[in-house]
């Protein structure tokens, strides 16, 4: 970047820093790092991390990118932020200077957002690059290690990654300690036996691992495989650690990418760009938040939501101050909460911004969307329900399901809220460490109606075994029937029906 | 709020091929997988008999990164819409892989990998475990070619036609750098040695070896000097003011030429011939035709890997035997009765008149469906005992697809009660996927032994 050029976006980021300060946004403080593109993919491939870990799966990943990169089937992205402190984002050398200007802007919006969301209060942001530096340290010692070398890591971190998501989602409910799980293992088993309560019963149903189902299954298998090498577990402890680091952000996407879209937005808009700026700022946004028809924009989802909270606080305070087409959807949303008497809390005593401030703390995407997302808006990003099906022939079809009109937005909302962020994903819990008194492994499928792909969850449960070394089992509904998956010692997999 | 922005550096951009390593384990695991493919590869009809630089495309399975995930079954999806959405509307047909819903990472994809290889990259990768059977040959087989010679490296002593322009010129030039750097150098031990001497009494031991050192640095001295001044000498004559220092002048010394070295790479291994033999007899159908043809393929492809010069000769037979091409080989089919003999007998006979086994590696296979005339049993276990003799390896095949097994009739339990010979292998055949399998049995076999 030229000296001039330099000047000038420092000159930009001071505005922009000075704006988004006057708004109230609360950051940690800010580094930009200008790189090119190829350092760009390389920071995709692996999560933006300056140093992460090896394994061939992040350079598959980085082949696909650049290849789609390469043939103009996707582009880079503008932007690229690491929840840490101080908080650290990524700037392409070769963009216009709006775009580098907009960037920043976007980017004190996912910083401020970071500081305050609650979901992110467990990530410890002050050591966020030296854990994974850390992390990649210890695991190139273990590769580097003539006892252990690198297909032995590598299938361990395969292993580890097929389950890392198969955790405790929401880090903010405390897991029950042992003497708690045990009190209320007790209570249930008195309650269940009732007058033939025998004492010699409950000290054998106590010794059943785990007492409560339990959700973590990697740090379950470290803490229960004594066959393990320390190694190892020091392996599936980074591989959790650094899924628990990341789940915040799958939690709140919607909102985040909302919340930096809405501030990036005001921030600009108040800057008073040179005219030739303020056009092409105006494309790159839309560009940015325009629907994606028959998927979900995070972007521009969320950005409609805040937007429309926005509307609704400051009209309910003084209608008289909104523009036209925003007076037309206040009132639309007043009929509609009068109608369901749904009357938001704290309409007509707080100002927009304040409100979005006070959720962009408490809330995450399911329950934001839950609470939010009226059916009002609903029908305005014209939200519909699809599902994939086999037709008579055969074939697979994708069939409109519902739409937002009527009554049905509920149904709309509903599969929506079941595919947002951890919640699109299955629940998997150990039940079991000793099944049928011969050390295998019983895991179950929390269904809601929604049934697991068979094959992967065989290949799944193959991982699943060469962590715990002997055989498990796996129960989950399968074609509407209840099924037992079964991999036994030598990796051979059977289903069989549960009766 | 603070902020800092840190400038790209081209040192930092230069490092940055951080996922090198990572790209490299992924590329390994794609040609395992391939590997792993390979007998299904194989079975696929088009690429036998192709020319080698034909691109294949390989769909590979095994690179997936599994997880727990939820299928199709009762599981709606919601999406943007443009208002025209009406419940029941067909959205689309047939397998989609829909963009741009933000979640891929957690969806089942189509995530299959095709890649490109080309069919000597694939033969290559069949055959990068395999080793050839029967390394030991007789020493009158081996032709020593001196196939290529090979650079390798420099050596200070050569003939003119070796002499290397370009590491001579850098010798010569490393010599002045060196010499500017030597002239202080010896100034500052001159220097040592002078004030030593002035401390020492004349005649003394000390002071004749002192006195001996400063000749000696004197005279390596005006050497370097003398240099310096043959290039001051050009430097001053060049017509050019503004020429530069590179068309400075000064002559080349003995010590500063350099030759190339070579290395002659002498190969044992050089010429082979595969020996196709097959039953063309009416009961050869296209698909016998067309397994013995796979079969044929990868012995040839495994031969080729190995020699410098491999040759094809094929040898149709039914009650006679006769050489023919390529084409005529597996297209034509005749009709009538079988006598192996014939086929084995014609091919001793190619072998005494052009490959004689002490100039030609000899790889004979015969593919038969085993439906041979019982009188001709004696006379063809005899010829394949011939073949035994002279060939390296001699390899039957049967060609019994499923179903048409008839124990009454084959030569395969025959030879195998009769031949012992070590070079002399069997297997049975029974549908394409076996071939793969078969193959590297065969040669597994043989390295057992070996």
């Amino acid at each position: 970047m030229k000296a001039s050029d330099l000047q000038e976006l420092h000159r930009w980021a001071s505005k922009a820093s000075e704006v988004a300060q006057e708004y109230g946004l609360d950051c940690f403080p800010q580094e930009f790092e200008i790189c090119d593109h190829e350092q760009m993919l390389g920071y995709m491939a692996y999560s933006g991390m300056p140093s992460h870990y090896p394994h061939w799966s992040y350079g598959k990943q980085f082949e696909k990118q650049k290849t789609m990169y390469e043939y103009g089937v996707s582009g880079l992205p503008y932007e690229m932020v690491i929840n840490s402190n101080p908080c650290l984002a990524y700037l392409m050398r070769d963009n216009s200077m709006l775009l580098q200007v907009l960037t920043v802007a976007h980017v004190y919006g996912h910083n401020d957002f970071f500081k305050n969301n609650f979901t992110f209060r467990h990530t410890s942001p002050n050591y966020t690059l030296q854990n994974f530096k850390l992390h990649a340290d210890r695991i190139r010692e273990y590769i580097e290690d003539p006892s252990i070398g690198i297909e032995r890591v590598e299938a361990l971190l395969d292993a580890a990654h097929a389950l890392s998501l198969q955790c405790r989602r929401n880090l903010s409910i405390a897991k029950p300690s042992e003497e708690k799980q045990r009190e209320r293992f007790v209570q249930q088993f008195i309650q269940n036996s009732q007058d033939e309560f025998d004492e010699a019963d409950l000290e054998r149903a106590l010794r059943k691992v785990p007492l409560e189902p339990e959700e973590d299954i990697l740090l379950f298998i470290r803490d229960h495989n004594h066959n393990l090498e320390s190694w190892e577990k020091d392996v599936l402890t980074i591989v959790h650690e650094q899924t628990q680091y990341f789940i915040p952000q799958m939690e709140t996407k919607i909102m985040n990418e909302g919340w930096a879209s809405y501030w990036h937005h005001t921030i600009m808009n108040k800057m008073n760009l040179p005219q030739d700026m303020h056009m092409e700022f105006l494309v790159r946004h839309s560009q940015v938040l325009r629907p994606h028809p028959g998927g979900l924009n995070p972007y521009h989802l969320g950005y409609q939501v805040w937007n429309a909270l926005r509307i609704w606080y400051d009209g309910s305070l003084d209608a008289g101050d909104l523009r036209k087409d925003e007076l037309q959807l206040y009132k639309a949303m007043k009929e509609d909460f009068e109608i369901r008497d749904a009357v938001p809390p704290g309409t007509g005593s707080k100002t927009g911004h304040e409100m979005m401030f006070q959720i962009r703390e408490t809330d995450r995407d399911v329950s934001f969307l839950r609470q939010y997302l009226t059916p009002v808006m609903m029908r305005e990003l014209h939200l519909f329900e699809f599902e994939n099906k086999k037709s008579h022939r055969g074939e697979s079809v994708t069939v409109v399901t519902s739409i937002s009109e009527g009554d049905e937005w509920r149904k709309v909302k509903k599969s929506l809220l079941a595919n947002i962020g951890t919640a699109s994903l299955p629940v998997i819990k150990v039940e079991d460490a000793n099944f049928n008194n011969k050390g295998t492994l019983l895991l179950r499928h929390y269904g809601d109606g929604r049934e697991l792909e068979a094959e992967y969850a065989r290949r799944t449960m193959e991982y699943v075994q060469r962590l715990w070394e002997n055989p498990v089992v796996l129960s989950a509904t399968i074609q509407k029937k209840k099924s037992l998956i079964t991999i036994d010692e030598d990796g051979k997999a059977k289903v069989t029906i549960d009766e | 709020m603070e902020f800092v922005i840190r400038e790209w550096q081209s040192s930092d951009a230069e490092r940055s091929d951080r996922s090198a390593g990572d790209r490299t384990r992924h590329r390994y695991k794609v040609r395992q997988a391939i590997r792993d493919n390979i007998a299904d590869i194989i079975a696929e009809e088009s690429i036998i008999g192709q020319s080698q630089d034909r691109v294949i495309k390989v769909p590979i399975r095994g690179i997936k990164e599994f997880r727990f995930v939820y299928g199709d079954n009762n599981n709606p999806q919601v999406g943007e819409g443009d208002g025209n959405q009406q419940p029941g509307q067909v959205l689309q047909q047939g397998d989609k892989s829909k963009d741009g819903d933000g979640k891929a990472g957690d969806q089942k994809g189509v995530d299959y990998y095709e890649t490109d290889i080309t069919l000597e990259e694939l033969v290559d990768i069949m055959f990068e475990d395999l080793e050839l059977p029967f390394q030991e040959r007789k020493k009158l087989r081996n032709i020593e070619t001196e196939s290529n010679r090979k650079k390798s490296g420099f050596r200070k002593k050569g003939i003119r036609a070796n002499l290397s322009h370009y590491r001579t010129a850098l010798e010569r030039v490393r010599r002045l750098q060196g010499n500017k750097r030597s002239i202080s150098e010896l100034e500052k031990q001159l220097e040592q040695v002078r004030t030593l001497r002035l401390k020492e009494s004349e005649g003394s031991e000390p002071r004749f070896k002192l006195d001996k050192e400063e000749e000696y640095l004197l005279a390596r001295l005006e050497e370097a000097h003398g240099l310096q001044e043959e290039v001051q000498r050009s430097r001053d004559e060049r017509i050019d003011e503004n020429d530069d220092d590179t068309a400075i002048r000064f002559r080349f010394r003995e010590s500063d030429m350099r030759f190339h070295h070579h290395r002659n790479k002498v190969r044992k291994e050089s010429n082979a011939v595969v020996l196709c033999i097959m039953d063309t007899s009416g009961s050869m159908d296209t698909l016998k035709k067309y397994l013995a043809r796979s079969f044929f393929f990868l012995l040839f492809s495994f031969v080729r890997t190995k020699y410098d010069n491999v040759e094809l000769t094929f040898i149709a037979h039914q009650t006679e035997a006769q050489e023919v091409d390529e084409e005529e080989f597996f297209t034509k089919g005749q009709s009538g009765g079988t006598y192996i003999s014939s086929g084995y007998n014609k091919a001793l006979e190619v072998i005494q008149e052009r490959y004689h086994p002490t100039l030609w590696n000899v790889y004979a296979f015969h593919c038969s469906d085993g439906d041979n005339f019982p009188n001709d049993n004696e006379r063809a276990l005899k010829a394949a005992l011939g073949l035994c003799e002279v060939c390296n390896l001699f390899g039957y095949g049967e060609i019994k697809p499923n179903g048409t097994r008839s124990y009454e009739s084959s030569m395969l339990n025959f030879f195998t009660k009769n031949i012992k010979n070590d070079n002399y292998k069997s297997l049975l055949i029974s549908k394409k996927e076996d071939i793969w399998t078969s193959f590297r049995d065969f040669l597994k076999a043989e390295r057992r032994e070996s």
